[in-house]
């Protein structure tokens, strides 16, 4: 069956200087090879979690446990190696002058040899279809491209895991669209686990599960089909609603009957016609 | 206009000199800076002369490039010379027109520095034009390894300078977009009177701090999520050759140095 990749129990965690808890008593776990979705708007926790993750912050209490490993101060350069970041502001991670160096960057911190990191390099861009930009210097890349890099410096140490820490918040929609088809013709072809700490409804829609933080907690846990099924409540919270749920809301209030509480928009236009011919 | 001023300085070009490991060109201008100081005649002149056209030529640098870079400091070449005219009092008085009197000794230094100055700004420049400044950190970085044991910190010292580099063009882009939000509020840069436009800097410079502090903390976390723990069990993906052109430059750069000493008065 399904298997765990990571495990969260009671975790805690306190910035200094603050008095609320950023996280409080969460648990939760993260199965092999699924796309997990943590939405929440701005200080829900979301990625205070990321970064408890891979070690950038401890937890007060409770335990995190990535790859059967109890996290802890001198094993996180091996969780390290294990769990691959990408953040949200494509310049403030692109560490190389150029692409290829950037990718190398990781590659050289690991103490890997040049001619494996060549191969490593060069393949890791393949698959993120930047190949042509080896040389390429980061001012003249575009934000996605950009993101893609990243990606491909994360992939080029062979993670099993990739955490998108609002990766796409900054681009724009075709930049997004880029990273996120990235994303998910690697996870397919690799059986990587993503988890995508987003605030961004749409994106979330088409993960595996979704988590929903609200306040440092865990508010809500499940598909996404279960979890815009609660619309009311995650207004409340703040998130913004994807359009094609909006729609079959307003729909029902018209009286519009349809077959599922949550529809994608390609689901939402078929059924409307298909509908429209029925009459 | 930065751009151009920081940018504009490497040349791609295929030649004898781009092709030369950065450590190698590095080493070449270092001495070239000492034995220019051995010239003092004008057999020695000549020779160090012809030594820089040379290099000059070797680097297939464009004329119009060289005086691109040049023509800044040109006026601080001839500045010297009219210095060493008007101020030198040796030799025969060769000329004498009211509180202005020029002396033999004082055309003569006057020349030897201008041009000493001269080839000192040609070949540096030259260094500049045909490595990338990713070349000259990493030559940098391996010839100052040996410093390592008296714990200098090397590496740290070319990640930063690398960093630094990569950062210019971002931080220019962000500058000019702060520059444009200001004058949309009002700032103005180009026009009124200097005491104005200077204190104009401040709301540019204030954001512009602010954006790369923060911009240096994600980064230092996003190198941190990435493995980054100091120089040590560090491998390079960049490789530095040194090539028989390197070691042949260097010979021929000891047989220069021979030569001045052997002319020189």
């Amino acid at each position: 069956m399904k298997k765990e990749i990571v495990s969260l129990k009671d975790v805690t965690f306190q910035y200094d200087g603050q008095e609320r808890n950023a996280l409080n008593q969460v648990s939760f776990d993260i199965y092999e090879g699924e796309w997990l979705a943590i939405v929440g708007h701005n200080g829900s926790g979301k990625s205070t979690m990321a970064k408890l993750l891979n070690g950038l912050q401890f937890p007060k209490e409770g335990r995190v446990t990535v790859c059967g490993i109890e996290l802890n101060e001198e094993n996180i350069w091996e969780i390290r190696k294990k769990i691959g970041m990408v953040f949200q502001n494509p310049d403030n991670q692109f560490v190389g002058t150029t692409v290829e160096d950037d990718v190398a960057f990781g590659l050289e911190n690991m103490g890997i040899p040049r001619e494996e990191m060549i191969h490593r390099v060069e393949d890791s861009l393949n698959r993120v279809k930047m190949d042509q930009f080896l040389s390429q210097e980061p001012h003249h890349l575009s934000g996605g491209q950009k993101q893609r890099v990243a990606i491909a410096g994360v992939l080029a140490l062979r993670p099993a895991i990739i955490i998108l820490d609002e990766a796409t918040s900054m681009l724009d929609p075709r930049g997004r669209e880029e990273v996120l088809e990235t994303v998910r013709a690697l996870k397919n072809e690799k059986s990587l686990t993503v988890i995508s700490i987003t605030h961004d409804l749409e994106e979330a829609a088409k993960a595996d599960r979704m988590i929903v933080m609200n306040k440092g907690e865990v508010f809500r846990e499940g598909t996404p089909d279960e979890i815009f099924s609660m619309d009311e409540q995650l207004i409340a919270l703040g998130l913004d609603i994807p359009f094609s749920v909006k729609m079959t809301k307003a729909f029902r209030e018209k009286g519009i009957q349809l077959s599922k509480h949550y529809l994608s928009e390609e689901e939402l236009v078929t059924e409307l016609w298909t509908s429209r011919s029925r009459m | 206009m930065m751009e151009k001023m920081i940018f504009g300085r490497y040349v791609p070009a295929d030649s004898v000199l781009h092709r030369m490991d950065p450590r190698s060109k590095l080493t070449m201008i270092f001495l070239f800076v000492c034995i220019i100081f051995l010239a003092n005649n004008w057999q020695t002149y000549t020779i160090i002369g012809l030594y820089t056209f040379l290099m000059t030529g070797l680097s297939k640098i464009p004329v119009r490039f060289l005086y691109g870079g040049l023509k800044p400091v040109i006026w601080l070449v001839v500045f010297t010379f009219l210095l060493q005219l008007f101020f030198t009092r040796e030799g025969t008085l060769v000329f004498h027109w009211g509180v202005i009197k020029i002396y033999s000794e004082g055309i003569k230094m006057g020349f030897y520095i201008s041009f000493r100055f001269f080839f000192l700004i040609l070949m540096t420049s030259l260094l500049t034009l045909t490595t990338t400044p990713i070349e000259i950190t990493d030559g940098l970085e391996s010839l100052l390894g040996p410093l390592k044991k008296i714990r200098f910190p090397v590496h740290e010292m070319a990640l930063m300078m690398s960093i630094s580099l990569r950062f210019i063009p971002t931080l220019m882009q962000e500058t000019d977009k702060i520059m444009k939000a200001q004058i949309a509020r009002g700032v103005e840069f180009a026009s009124g009177p200097i005491k104005n436009r200077i204190k104009a800097v401040i709301p540019l410079l204030i954001p512009l701090f602010v954006s790369s502090f923060k911009r240096a903390e994600e980064l230092a976390v996003a190198m941190e999520a990435r493995g980054y723990r100091g120089g040590e069990g560090r491998t390079k993906y960049r490789l530095l050759s040194w090539k028989a052109a390197d070691t042949l430059q260097l010979i021929f750069l000891a047989v220069i140095t021979v030569l001045l000493i052997l002319f020189r008065s």
